[in-house]
């Protein structure tokens, strides 16, 4: 390779020197490329730094009044005399709420997506639907609250929320959870949305992983008389685990993050209801309705929201790498 | 080479950009969004007369005072006036520059704009949760001959800090003591019930869609989405339909002669024709102002929408400030603000 390059620099009859300089200028040149991409991976760790930061040096007036009452108050009161009362509860309540949801829905029907295109799909049909599901992610959220807010919320309020209302109305404790009134913006609104907004990344990144399964294994199970559904159960999920299960906490990242849809759907009221038909709100959809006209202690209480989102989400993440290091120690075995 | 041409010719564009002698600046100014679009109308209109242009950045009246207080803008708006000691605090000079209404919207079948009607403490009570039904005898008392159903009531808020939520929750303050003393008056409050939705077009888009809805809306969303607006029992005991006239009569009611620093919050004035929740939004500006040239160039627009704007005020409908209270301003302009 090098010689290739000093041939077309070294021209006939060069001297010592010239070869000399192209050396010198080619080894310039692979130190500048070495410092430019290390300096890029320590920025990545300086912005990180400086924004936890400055989350906690704007939320320390607010740590410093509410300390831990913060994560168990309920009361959401800005302009309480003589000082706000605030709480994070309802936020941080209605966050992990309807993240949970939406996974709920989403990962079953997900997997199923990703099951149906990899083992029983008919190739034709195979392509149209893969890119379907992948232009959901491609959907901005905005339009997505906007179709949640407009058309699904109306319907969702005058016909499914009634019906299941009805439906739970003798059983108790799902009757509480089923409660009426039904609501245009209700928290499982926000969650089904969530569910739809995240169901790209379950299904795209499991149909990657079911791709990866050697068809001889499966060949084999089916080989000894397995159905479809056993070969899924017992060849490609066991395969593919540690894939799937990054998939899903790809998305449960993005469902804990997602401001602007969830904003447009969820009802925006720090109220703890137990029905989930009942508006509610989440960390990001508090900040991004109140930040702009909020100031002092309430300013530094919805930055307290914000940091406690971060390591809420980075919780998130740590677990999820804990979970893989047990199956892969398990699967090691 | 082109790349090399090209990123020449953008460096010496760039420099003669710097270079070049700077133009006369834009006047600049933040707050409040409820004057947004009368701001830039009247911007338009007054670039097109005058050469010179305006830059106000709607990003809430709380952002808009912050913004003033930190100088970064010529002026501040803010729905909320600061009280007296404040100004001085800051040494901020501040005046009501147009008026608009607060009108409470309902989305019940069968009922017609107008058709119902409400006193403060029944408002009151509804946004409190203390009145669920529509069919409450509280409503039913003052609403002889109209059908209502026998449903809950789907109360509709605002979400963010808003200027209209300062302006409509003062109302219910004067009018109901239990809203005073369990909610209070503010930008943002803590909500006893109900939906919170983003801006006043969050709040009239949500009642148009939810059955057996009320809200509140500046009078220009209800009336430009055709809503089913509500009358109001005034103070004097009148029943009032919200219209420019009866925004007007609480404007004329208002006593500004005698409001120091002109805070005066128009909710609840007397007078048999006054609309309840009529509101006025306010501009600040240092009272020595470290840019003297663009404080005056401000002012000068200011005047120029006293005397030009009120009929484009009138047409976006916001109701412009009585001709009285126009001159009180330009004499607190003259004798507050230091021009030289």
């Amino acid at each position: 390779m090098t010689d290739a390059i000093l041939e077309a620099h070294v021209t006939e009859g060069a001297l010592l020197a010239t070869r000399r300089r192209t050396l010198v200028s080619l080894r310039r040149g692979d130190r500048a490329f070495f410092w430019a991409t290390r300096l890029s991976a320590y920025a990545v760790l300086l912005i990180l730094g400086g924004i936890i930061l400055s989350l906690l040096s704007g939320a320390w007036p607010a740590m410093k009044v509410y300390g831990f009452e913060f994560l168990v108050t309920q009361r959401w009161a800005p302009n309480a005399m003589p000082e706000p009362i605030l709480g994070g509860l309802g936020p941080i309540y209605g966050t992990l709420v309807s993240s949970l949801i939406a996974m709920a829905i989403a990962v079953p029907v997900g997997l199923g997506i990703a099951v149906f295109l990899t083992e029983i799909c008919p190739p034709r049909l195979r392509q149209p639907i893969a890119t379907a599901v992948e232009l959901l992610a491609g959907i901005p959220s905005i339009i997505y609250g906007m179709w949640g807010f407009f058309y699904l919320g109306p319907f969702l309020a005058e016909y499914f929320q009634p019906a299941v209302i009805g439906l739970f109305a003798n059983v108790p404790v799902l009757n509480e959870i089923f409660k009426g009134p039904s609501s245009n913006l209700s928290l499982f609104n926000a969650s089904l949305v969530l569910a739809i907004m995240i169901l790209p990344f379950v299904t795209s990144v499991a149909r990657d992983v079911f791709m990866t399964v050697p068809p001889v294994l499966k060949e084999a199970a089916y080989g000894i008389g397995c159905t479809t559904w056993e070969v899924v159960r017992n060849v490609v999920i066991p395969y593919t685990r540690v894939g799937v299960i990054g998939g899903v906490m790809l998305a449960l990242g993005r469902a804990l993050g997602e401001t602007m849809a969830v904003t447009f759907v969820i009802g925006n009221s720090f109220r703890i209801s137990q029905s989930i038909f009942a508006p509610s709100t989440t960390i990001s959809a508090a900040i991004a309705s109140e930040f702009a006209e909020s100031s002092d202690l309430h300013q530094s209480a919805l930055i307290l929201l914000g940091f406690l989102l971060f390591v809420l989400t980075f919780c998130v993440l740590a677990l999820a790498r804990l979970m893989l290091m047990r199956l892969e120690k398990r699967a090691g075995k | 080479m082109t790349f090399r041409k090209f990123m020449r010719t953008a460096i010496a564009g760039a420099w003669c950009a710097i270079a070049a002698p700077a133009l006369a600046a834009d006047i600049s100014g933040a707050g409040a969004t409820f004057p947004y679009p009368i701001y830039s109308k009247w911007a338009d209109a007054y670039k097109k007369e005058t050469g010179n242009g305006l830059n106000y950045q709607s990003i809430g009246s709380g952002a808009g005072i912050k913004q003033i207080q930190a100088r970064t803008v010529t002026f501040g708006a803010s729905d909320a006036p600061l009280t007296v000691d404040k100004l001085k605090k800051d040494g901020l000079v501040q005046w009501p520059q147009v008026m608009g209404g607060i009108v409470p919207v309902i989305n019940v079948e069968g009922v017609k704009p107008g058709e119902l009607v409400l006193d403060g403490p029944t408002l009151a009570d509804i946004f409190l949760g203390n009145i669920a039904r529509w069919s409450d005898p509280a409503i039913a008392r003052l609403n002889a001959g109209v059908k209502l159903p026998d449903t809950a009531i789907a109360v509709v808020r605002r979400s963010d800090g808003s200027g209209t939520t300062f302006n409509f929750t003062d109302y219910l303050s004067r009018v109901s003591d239990p809203w005073k003393t369990k909610v209070g008056a503010n930008t943002a409050v803590e909500w006893p019930v109900g939906v919170g939705a983003k801006g006043n077009e969050g709040v009239s888009a949500n009642v148009a869609q939810t059955k057996n809805s009320i809200g509140y809306v500046e009078y220009a969303y209800a009336k430009q989405n055709k809503m089913t607006h509500v009358d109001m029992i005034n103070k004097a005991g009148k029943r009032v339909s919200p219209t420019l006239g009866a925004f007007q009569a609480a404007a004329a009611n208002a006593d500004w002669a005698n409001a120091p620093g002109y805070y005066l919050i128009l909710s609840n004035q007397p007078g048999e024709a006054s609309w309840p929740m009529t509101a006025a939004t306010f501009i600040l500006m240092y009272a020595q102002p470290a840019d003297k040239a663009a404080s005056a160039e401000a002012i000068r627009f200011f005047d120029w929408a006293f005397r030009a704007g009120d009929r484009m005020a009138e047409e976006l409908d916001y109701i412009p400030m009585p001709a009285n209270v126009k001159e009180q301003v330009r004499k607190t302009w003259a004798a507050d603000i230091a021009s030289k």
